[in-house]
């Protein structure tokens, strides 16, 4: 029995250690904070490999969101699976963070035939992405105001953030759903069943969605006084 | 692990540099830097966004290029140094995140050091015998401060700092103004080269009496520095020429603004290591670079009959091996390492030299 570690730090820290064949989650642990991934992330995942006798070196591999998400706790995450990787000599699998979201919605049963999933991009914006029920990815990711968002039945925190928003335009936010966030225990079983299909998820570079903001000043712009 | 000198990997991501540098005891065996400076040109500074996005991208294969310099394996090393602060934070968090990481796979202890600290630190590589108590000035583009190091590991005050800008913004947003480029240092050292420093009097900050005070009864501001004034000055001389539809002389007012620049820091750095009884002043950070600064500053330590310590300029810009050295002095004294949970702090006071678990 071979295990993965997976690791999402594109909301809150959330950490799980998952049996690579049956999929089960062996045990888990996730911060109710967001803004404390730096904290967390490596005593979360020291706790969960100490309390069940795991060896990072015999990983069958690890698992690691790649966003999208709120840039600074994404790199924390990502820099620390590769490091991971790197010392235990294991491969290291990016996968796109809003599939853990829209596991839990087929997880929790009677998904819609489509559905949108949502997260808190702030600065008044959601990412999100549009999937079917049998998890098939649409749409996206996207990073948009929670407005020009498709009139119909929304999951996740960012359904929560703008439901007034949502509700206006006719959409139907999930209330059940209005603390769900990327979750390492729901990112898992995609990124099994990508890895059962053959699939090559050697690229974890982040999913930023938007520029770094950088203006290039007037001042620059002028080749002389 | 020896104690005495126990192999230490250090982790710089403060800034704009990724730096990954393996001690063992005060021997420097690697210093591997990826810098994205390139990056920031176009911006005319440091964009925080763009120095976090690269050290993600760099810290592993720079971590790889230390360890192959070094010809040593992750088990080879007794302990591993990372800088928790201060500096940008979303920077930091990449490094800390990283050694932390770095730690718990390798099952080596952790320490959470001062990055101001470290840059003193450097000063124990490469031979050098550095005195009890010493006094150091750090000029970079982010920090200009005076210090008393009684103890590398236990015992470091603030004697003075910028109230403001620290040198090197003053250096890169006066180069800004002149069409010179970015990083200012070097474009300003450059076209000084040719001009007349005594050509117009800029001022001095924090230098009247009334910020001074005397030895005996100090001003708040003794040993504290100011570039603000001093930027509006070289703003108002340029925009004098440019009404007057004259040609601006950008020789002489680059080397004006580096003479007034490099005339406090080093009075003011003399005075308070004479005042404080340091006969040893070490020069550090990137600014140290600067050939009129360490040119005066040698002249004026001389006649007061201060040791000045300059290390070698690649272990003065910031760098993993300064991280690496302070570690080893960490360990070797024996100092608790700081655990896997700490925050990092983007302002930490120079007296915090290390983290310890629980903060
Ligand atoms: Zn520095």
């Amino acid at each position: 029995m071979t295990n993965y570690l997976v690791i999402d730090t594109s909301a809150h820290a959330s950490v799980a250690l998952i049996d690579s064949d049956s999929g089960n989650v062996i045990g888990e642990r996730t911060s109710p904070k967001g803004n404390d991934q730096t904290e967390t992330l490596s005593s979360y995942v020291k706790e969960l490999l100490d309390t069940h006798s795991q060896r990072g070196q015999d990983l069958a591999g690890i698992i690691v969101g790649v966003g999208p998400g709120p840039f600074t706790g994404l790199r924390v995450g990502l820099v620390a699976a590769r490091t991971f990787g790197f010392v235990w000599n294991v491969p290291v699998h990016g996968v796109m963070s809003l599939h853990a979201l829209a596991e839990r919605v087929i997880d929790a049963g009677d998904a819609p035939k489509e559905f949108l999933v949502a997260s808190d991009a702030r600065r008044k914006e959601v990412y999100w992405a549009r999937y079917n029920n049998t998890g098939v990815l649409l749409d996206g990711p996207h990073v948009a105001a929670a407005s020009t968002l498709d009139a119909m039945p929304l999951y996740g925190v960012g359904a929560g953030i703008y439901a007034e928003v949502l509700r206006e335009l006719g959409a139907t936010p999930v209330e059940a759903s209005f603390d769900w966030i990327a979750d390492a225990r729901y990112l898992a079983p995609r990124a099994l069943q990508l890895l059962g299909d053959g699939a090559d998820l050697s690229d974890t570079s982040p999913m930023y969605l938007r520029e770094s903001d950088a203006q290039v000043p007037a001042f620059m712009k002028k080749d002389k006084l | 692990m020896s104690l005495t000198e126990p192999i230490v990997l250090g982790i710089e991501s403060s800034c704009d540099e990724t730096g990954v540098g393996i001690v063992r005891g005060n021997k420097l065996l690697a210093n591997a830097v990826s810098s994205s400076m390139d990056e920031h040109v176009r911006f005319g500074g440091v964009i925080p966004e763009i120095a976090a996005r690269a050290h993600l991208e760099a810290f592993v294969p720079t971590l790889q290029q230390a360890l192959d310099t070094a010809k040593l394996t992750l088990d080879d090393i007794d302990a591993i140094a990372v800088t928790s602060g201060p500096g940008l934070a979303g920077a930091l968090m990449v490094g800390v995140s990283a050694a932390k990481a770095l730690a718990l796979a390798t099952d080596k202890p952790l320490y959470g050091i001062n990055h101001l600290v470290a840059h003193v630190g450097v000063g124990v590589l490469e031979g050098t015998v550095l005195p009890p108590t010493f006094g150091a000035l750090l000029v970079s583009g982010g920090h200009t401060e005076i210090l008393k190091v009684t103890s590398l590991t236990n015992d470091v005050q603030l004697l003075g700092s910028t109230i403001d800008d620290a040198a090197g913004e003053a250096y890169d947003k006066t180069a800004r103004l002149l069409g010179l480029g970015y990083p200012g240092g070097p474009a300003i050292e450059k076209a000084a080269k040719e001009g007349d420093r005594k050509a117009f009097r800029f001022p001095r900050g924090l230098a009247l009496p009334k910020f001074v005070g005397t030895a005996d009864n100090p001003g708040k501001n003794r040993h504290n520095f100011s570039f603000s004034g001093l930027k509006t000055a070289v703003a108002r001389c340029v925009e004098h020429f440019q009404a007057n539809g004259e040609e601006i002389p950008v020789a002489d007012i680059a080397a004006s603004f580096q003479e007034a620049v490099v005339d406090v820091i080093t009075s003011k750095a003399v005075r308070a290591a004479k005042e404080h009884g340091l006969k040893t002043l070490l020069l550090g950070g990137g600014v140290a670079a600067n050939t009129r600064l360490r040119e005066l500053l040698a002249a004026r330590c001389a006649s007061a009959g201060i040791n000045l310590v300059v290390p070698p300029f690649a272990l003065c810009t910031d760098n993993g091996g300064m991280v690496a050295a302070l570690g080893a002095q960490l360990v070797a004294d024996g100092v608790a390492p700081s655990g896997l949970d700490f925050a990092t702090d983007s302002s930490q006071p120079v007296t915090n030299i290390v983290l310890q678990s629980g903060n």
